[in-house]
């Protein structure tokens, strides 16, 4: 065995050297030089202040926002603790809180009278899942709208434009960033607070 | 179900074929020592370990210096996860790991598993993540690597006493090869979003007013890596299905092909260094059959909803405004389809990352990737891991179809004889051992860990188990595994999935490497056909399908039926 261990010795040492300190550090220095705004975690600023990332997803309890997903990140939407709720599809927990999520989404949009939209009321995988469905867009336009003083048509174009497409018309799914959307609502809408 | 979902798959399996003889060709020629740019690199490495790109190893050398490397290398992880509280590169001020956690963690890195009892983001210093555990990224995926190439040089040689060097082929799979590939690959993630940098979190002030602390670090390095290297341990807690980790649909797709592309492309290097690539491609249209019949069940399962949240009024059905389906634990831009996609991939290769909570899937859908790991991981498997471990699955099969005909069993012009169906016997053997045995154990002494009541919490055991001991990785999320019983069983688990499979399977390497070639004859059964196909995947499935289905009978089966029933826990 002690035969073995001086090339598993130097091994590992050339090894740290190369894939554990050379390979991140130059990815990281061509990653700054040529994509900054991404290689930095892709931050939105308003007025000189980080408000968030384009791609993580925040909390929306103000019914003048459209809401985003149910979260399990922590105390929800917790960026430094992500997951999910790992809960069973079979758990009484898991269904006791959507129902929960159900009442309150018909007690505040009760102008929908049709069945909540899945995403609605389901938490996330990560907790931070930045999109909702279009479907979920849809159901809480006219609370939105009326919050907003605006027509619900104004509204659910300023959805149809900030809903993104499959990539190359093929891969994922439909969504809409909600962060996004409702930076747009409260630069045409203002909250007058 | 729709069309859309299943153009996505189709386009996948598409790549996957396309990059198989591509990567094969590429690896076949690296490691019969044709590819040398680097060479100026490789020479001092080789010359500081005391050997030379020419002086090969017996099987039982090329064995004793692996072993000696994983135990070096797991001795370095253990040791920097406990002092990081005094090492550089610490901003978020991680405490020091707790030696049961430390323990736990050393042994999931090296064996290619990276189970994580923890948190990434919450846990590790950034120096751990970089110096300690992507390094074992890179060296564990290049370890499976080379005992695939060990044994597939058993096979292509004849009354030869040597295997390999396994220092020279460590090196060059990871100069030529990993190495290469993840620093294109990770600069490109870097530009569709994933972030790169060594900066401490982020706080941001949302729009509703409150303070949002965004954990930050070198995410894409990792993510290329764990990826490639089928190693499948995030950077965060919530692993690939983090927005951060895995920001759009196309960033997906370089996860998922990723993940299969080099344990896909080493059939095809099995077939070229034994001279008849139709070998290589049955191996891998047997792997492929199984692959698209668990991501149908999965996809057919998850996609119909949860009966009780439907009874709420939740729609959960598939329209142009929404994917449906069991939306608990997924993420809007990936939807049921790639979720399902995902999940077969990542368990059918040893990989272990997900962008879906499998703890949360359908219990059907559930019992896939479970199925997938108790197979073996034979489905395209682990770099490496996936073609020596169908490799002792073929063994068994031209045994069992010997014996049906009576004559001595045969594989690519190698008599397969007693020896080697007894070390073959012994790999399989280590399934059932770390999952049922282990996993019994735990069920007596650590119940406490698990979340869920009713037939969900067996399930949830049985996965940590079987996610250990397949060196998987993936888990059932809810179970909490940090607790000093199952962070030592889940441990010795992941070893002896590890290293009793590698062990024997450089044996037989070494067995078939001292012996003569047969000449094909009339009475040589074809292993190039679908009849061997059919065989090989039927062997697949009763030896996994006859272990474990009465443990899985009693956990997704059971929860399945009464969830139809209207029964919750």
């Amino acid at each position: 065995m002690l035969k073995e261990l001086r090339p598993a010795l130097v091994l590992i040492v050339v090894m740290t050297a190369l894939t554990g300190i050379a390979y991140p550090l130059a990815v990281t220095g061509i990653a700054q030089l040529a994509f900054p705004w991404q290689a930095n975690g892709s931050l939105i600023e308003r007025d000189g202040h980080v408000i968030g990332s384009s791609l993580i997803g925040q909390r929306f309890a103000d019914p003048a926002y459209f809401q985003g997903r149910p979260s399990a990140a922590g105390e929800g939407y917790d960026a430094a603790n992500s997951g999910g709720t790992n809960l069973a599809p079979s758990s009484r927990k898991l269904v006791d809180e959507a129902g929960a999520r159900v009442a309150a989404q018909r007690q505040a949009n009760p102008e929908e009278t049709g069945a909540v939209p899945a995403d609605l009321v389901t938490a996330s995988a990560s907790g931070l899942d930045p999109h909702i469905s279009p479907a979920t867009a849809a159901y809480q336009a006219k609370r939105v709208a009326a919050i907003r003083h605006a027509t619900v048509e104004d509204v659910r174009r300023l959805v149809a434009e900030h809903t993104e497409g499959r990539e190359f018309g093929l891969l994922g799914e439909p969504r809409i960033n909600v962060l996004k959307l409702n930076l747009a609502l409260d630069e045409r809408w203002p909250l007058k607070r | 179900m729709d069309a859309t979902g299943i153009l996505q798959i189709l386009l996948y399996v598409a790549i996957i074929l396309a990059l198989t003889p591509l990567a094969g060709g590429y690896m076949a020629r690296l490691f019969e020592g044709k590819v040398s740019f680097l060479a100026w690199i490789e020479r001092p490495i080789y010359r500081l370990c005391g050997t030379s790109a020419d002086r090969e190893q017996h099987w039982t050398g090329y064995a004793l210096s692996l072993l000696a490397f994983n135990l070096v290398g797991a001795l370095v992880l253990y040791g920097l996860q406990r002092l990081q509280v005094w090492l550089p590169l610490n901003p978020a001020a991680m405490a020091a790991v707790p030696a049961d956690l430390a323990f736990n963690t050393a042994i999931s890195f090296t064996t290619n598993t990276n189970w994580q009892a923890y948190g990434g983001e919450t846990t590790m210093s950034n120096l751990t993540q970089m110096a300690g555990l992507s390094v074992q990224n890179f060296v564990s995926a290049a370890t499976g690597i080379v005992v695939a190439v060990a044994l597939i040089r058993g096979f292509a040689r004849h009354s030869a006493r040597t295997v390999g060097n396994f220092t020279v082929d460590l090196t060059r799979a990871i100069l030529y090869l990993l190495l290469p590939v993840c620093i294109i690959g990770a600069v490109v993630l870097v530009w569709l979003g994933v972030p790169q940098n060594l900066g401490p979190t982020v706080e941001a002030t949302t729009l509703e007013g409150s303070k949002q602390i965004i954990a930050q670090g070198p995410v894409a390095s990792q993510m290329m890596i764990k990826h490639l290297g089928t190693n499948g341990g995030g950077f965060f807690n919530a692993n690939a299905a983090h927005p951060y980790e895995n920001p759009s649909a196309v960033v997906n797709l370089i996860h998922m092909v990723a993940i299969f592309v080099l344990g896909a492309g080493l059939t095809n290097t099995f077939g070229r260094m034994i001279g008849d690539t139709r070998q290589g491609w049955a191996i891998l249209a047997a792997m492929g059959l199984l692959f698209l019949a668990g991501v149908g069940i999965i996809w057919w399962a998850d996609a119909a909803g949860n009966p009780a949240l439907t009874a709420l009024g939740v729609d959960q059905s598939l329209s142009p405004w929404q994917a449906g389906g069991n939306m608990e634990g997924k993420e809007v831009r990936f939807g049921v389809a790639l979720s399902a996609l995902f999940a077969t991939i990542t368990t059918a290769a040893s990989c272990g990352a997900v962008i879906a909570m499998h703890d949360s899937l359908m219990p059907l859908a559930g019992m896939v990737p479970l199925v997938n790991i108790m197979l073996g991981e034979v489905i395209v498997g682990g770099v490496g891991a996936g073609l020596y471990g169908m490799l002792v699955f073929v063994i068994l099969t031209v045994f069992i179809a010997g014996l049906m005909v009576g004559r001595t069993p045969e594989y690519v012009g190698k008599k397969i004889e007693a020896r080697e169906v007894k070390l073959a016997v012994i790999a399989i053997l280590v399934f059932p051992v770390g999952i049922l045995g282990l996993g019994a154990i735990a069920l007596l002494a650590g119940a406490s860990a698990i979340q869920d009541g009713g037939p969900h919490g067996l399930t949830e055991l049985l996965y940590a188990y079987a996610s250990a001991t397949g060196n998987n990785g993936s888990a059932f999320a809810g179970f909490g595994a940090n607790t000093l019983l199952h962070n030592t069983l889940l441990g010795i688990a992941m070893l002896l999935g590890r290293f009793v499979v590698i062990v024997p399977t450089l044996a037989i390497a070494g067995a078939v490497a001292a012996k003569k070639t047969v000449p094909h004859s009339s009475g040589t059964f074809p292993t190039h056909g679908w009849l061997f196909v059919a065989l090989l995947v039927t062997v697949v499935l009763v030896v996994g399908g006859l272990t474990f289905f009465p443990v899985l009978a009693l956990g997704p089966v059971v929860e399945h039926l009464s969830l139809a029933s209207g029964a919750l826990f």
